[in-house]
């Protein structure tokens, strides 16, 4: 009985040490290019990745991928600030801020990453990781509006005017549906204000909060999960939405010619999704080695066939659909913002919102 | 003097206050033995949890959005006196209520009528009413958004009679529905296991003694199932209090309810300890609605 009382405890201090691991060594990172130091635990969203590219790296590296998955930022961040070991995840923009802030993160080591060089500029010099120390990007994508043009007419307006101008709205059959997320909501509407979505003053807030009050007779629904649907059932005539989603369900509508997506030309949310490798991981060059074969032409055009969203991965664009490098060709041009986290001034975003909507 | 009671049986003269106190440790421990895997289950999933709840709504949130085990304040308590979070809390409140009264309305004549049937009908009776149960709730209530739709059954009625269509989704309508849809059930039971308990031969005198079948009810029927009315209410109206899903799905979280609040400063606002102090509100005011509402129940019964 003592014997095995001392094997589970010695069993317990195994796990809790191993929890408790990456210590600031890890932050070297010295790794070579395709060095693997083990199998990798995958953090990511889930619908993602396709499963085959997962098979193509554990056939090409003699290492078993585990994907586990969440489905908001801050779930994943409290898994590994609880401790549980990832070799890789995939946080959002302004989490990856938060998570560098914390400490959470391990720097990069490039010299494993020679496929690197295949990254659009354009993502390595965000402000939530100035100079892509400790993240790459994964996929990126938009926030818009997927318009029913049998609904509402062939003529709209590219604007936020499509769901906050209640006069316009008010024409449209079923109304229209607004995001239930503070800040793209409460950004949508201060854009069509004419102010950043980042913007942190507070009477420009209350000004945002009295433009979705007025629009508010219109809003059918203010929903982050279903819009996409309700939109090509025609259960609303316009939807605040994400720009994998759309295209998705546009594609697979009855009439896909009947629906648009629009970036509105007030300013629309650009979101990066990046690839990171947290402190207390096991498999640290593994998880470089698995970066490095993401970032490589053909599996980053793969990725981006399978999951529909934009790729920040340069090299792979004569490889990708024509459907996908259509749908983001105005994307580049378009004017657009990252959401940046805004420290203690987040909370008055989330109450704006419950204003709005009392 | 002896008498015959005092007369005791030889076996059990070996019967000291020692072994009884033994036996009566003994009977003590097998219970805890009994009660252990549920003791461990509510500690562990349970206790823990709310204790770190607890201590959470005393903590602070730094400008990152994490907690901050330290600089212990009152500050997130200060912020539920709010006019916003009043608001909130008011209409949550007056929603639960809505609900909780319509579910006993509908639930206390079916109730009755189950109570009244022969046996062998209501144990199927009884089964009809969880039938509901075999489904997920989540598919139940999407199940909703397709009847209240624009394109669902009621709004086709309406136009096969030369009406408008009829759209009741988006609504708060629509959430009342599916509130006292989802929680009927939980009325029901209670109730009827209060009316199946009650000895109806009270009624038969009740009506000997020339009372009308209004007065009956009022004197003899409606105190005796108090206990089900209570029980049924307070099933019902603690999870509509704190209901997400519901006014997410069929009202489009076009107004912003207390569950919906708190599961915000969760995932939005990355408010620990504002959201930590919610819920401990709502749990400090349920605790002690349900005591004070159980305590005068018992007393009057």
């Amino acid at each position: 009985m003592i014997k095995r009382m001392l094997t589970l405890i010695a069993v317990l201090a195994v796990v809790a040490a191993s929890c408790g691991g990456g210590d600031d060594s890890a932050s070297a990172a010295d790794c070579g290019v395709d060095e693997v130091d083990g199998d990798l635990n995958f953090y990511n969203w889930s619908e993602y990745i396709d499963p085959d590219l997962l098979t193509a790296f554990q056939d090409q590296y003699g290492v078993t991928v585990t994907e586990s998955f969440y489905d908001s930022n801050e779930t994943m961040l409290s898994q590994i600030q609880g401790g549980v070991s990832y070799d890789l995840i995939v946080p959002s923009d302004y989490m990856v801020a938060i998570m560098i802030e914390e400490g959470l993160l391990i720097e990069l080591n490039k010299d494993a990453i020679p496929n690197f060089e295949n990254m659009d500029p354009q993502f390595t010099s965000q402000p939530y990781d100035n100079g892509a120390k400790y993240s790459a990007a994964y996929q990126y994508g938009t926030t818009g509006l997927g318009v029913n043009l049998a609904a509402t007419g062939e003529d709209v307006p590219h604007s936020w005017a499509l769901i906050f101008d209640p006069e316009l709205t008010a024409n449209f059959p079923g109304g229209v549906s607004v995001l239930n997320d503070p800040r793209e909501t409460m950004g949508a509407a201060l854009e069509y204000l004419g102010y950043s979505l980042n913007d942190t003053n507070l009477d420009h807030l209350a000004e945002a909060t009295e433009v979705i009050k007025k629009a508010k007779a219109n809003i059918a629904t203010f929903d982050s999960d279903q819009y996409d649907e309700a939109l090509v059932a025609g259960e609303v005539a316009v939807a605040q939405g994400y720009s994998g989603n759309m295209i998705v369900s546009i594609g697979e509508a009855d009439n896909p010619d009947d629906f648009i997506y629009i970036l509105p030309e007030e300013g629309a949310t650009l979101w990066i999704d990046n690839m990171a490798v947290p402190t207390n991981s096991q498999s640290v060059c593994t998880a470089h080695t698995f970066i490095n074969f993401l970032l490589d032409a053909e599996n980053g055009a793969a990725l981006t066939n399978w999951n529909y969203y934009g790729s920040p991965n340069a090299a792979s664009v004569p490889f990708l659909d024509q459907e996908v490098v259509d749908f983001y060709a105005d994307t580049a041009s378009a004017k657009t913002e990252v959401i940046e986290s805004q420290g203690d001034y987040e909370i008055n975003y989330t109450d704006a919102l419950a204003e709005a909507k009392s | 003097m002896p008498t015959d009671v005092d007369q005791v049986d030889p076996a059990q003269t070996v019967v000291t206050p020692e072994l009884e106190r033994d036996a009566e440790r003994a009977q003590a421990r097998r219970g805890l033995l009994i009660a252990a895997p549920s003791w461990l289950y509510l500690t562990l999933f349970f206790a823990i949890p709310l204790v770190i709840v607890f201590v959470y709504s005393f903590a602070s949130r730094s400008s990152t959005g994490l907690t901050v085990l330290e600089n212990w304040n009152l500050h997130s308590y200060r912020r539920l006196f709010d006019p916003l979070v009043a608001e909130i809390a008011f209409r949550s409140f007056v929603l639960a209520v809505a609900t909780t009264l319509i579910c006993l309305i509908a639930s206390y004549p079916l109730a009755y009528y189950m109570a009244t049937r022969p046996p062998r009908y209501r144990n199927i009776l009884i089964i009809l009413v969880m039938i509901p149960f075999w489904s997920n709730f989540l598919v139940r209530t999407y199940a909703w958004r397709v009847l209240l739709g624009s394109d669902g059954p009621i709004s086709q009625i309406s136009q096969a009679l030369g009406g408008e269509p009829i759209r009741i989704l988006f609504t708060n309508t629509a959430v009342l529905i599916g509130l006292v849809y989802g929680f009927l059930p939980f009325m029901v039971l209670p109730l009827f296991a209060a009316l199946d308990r009650m000895d109806w031969s009270l009624i038969e005198a009740g009506r000997d003694l020339y009372a009308n079948g209004r007065r009956a009810f009022l004197k003899i029927t409606l105190p005796l199932s108090m206990p089900g009315v209570i029980a049924g209410s307070i099933l019902v109206f603690i999870p509509t209090l704190g209901a997400y899903v519901t006014p997410a799905i069929l009202g489009g979280a076009r107004t912003t309810l207390l569950g919906d609040y708190i599961v915000s400063q969760f995932l939005s606002a990355r408010n620990q300890p504002f959201g930590s102090a919610l819920s401990v509100a709502v749990m400090s005011i349920m605790l002690l609605a349900t005591v004070i509402y159980f305590r005068r129940g018992a007393r009057t019964l």
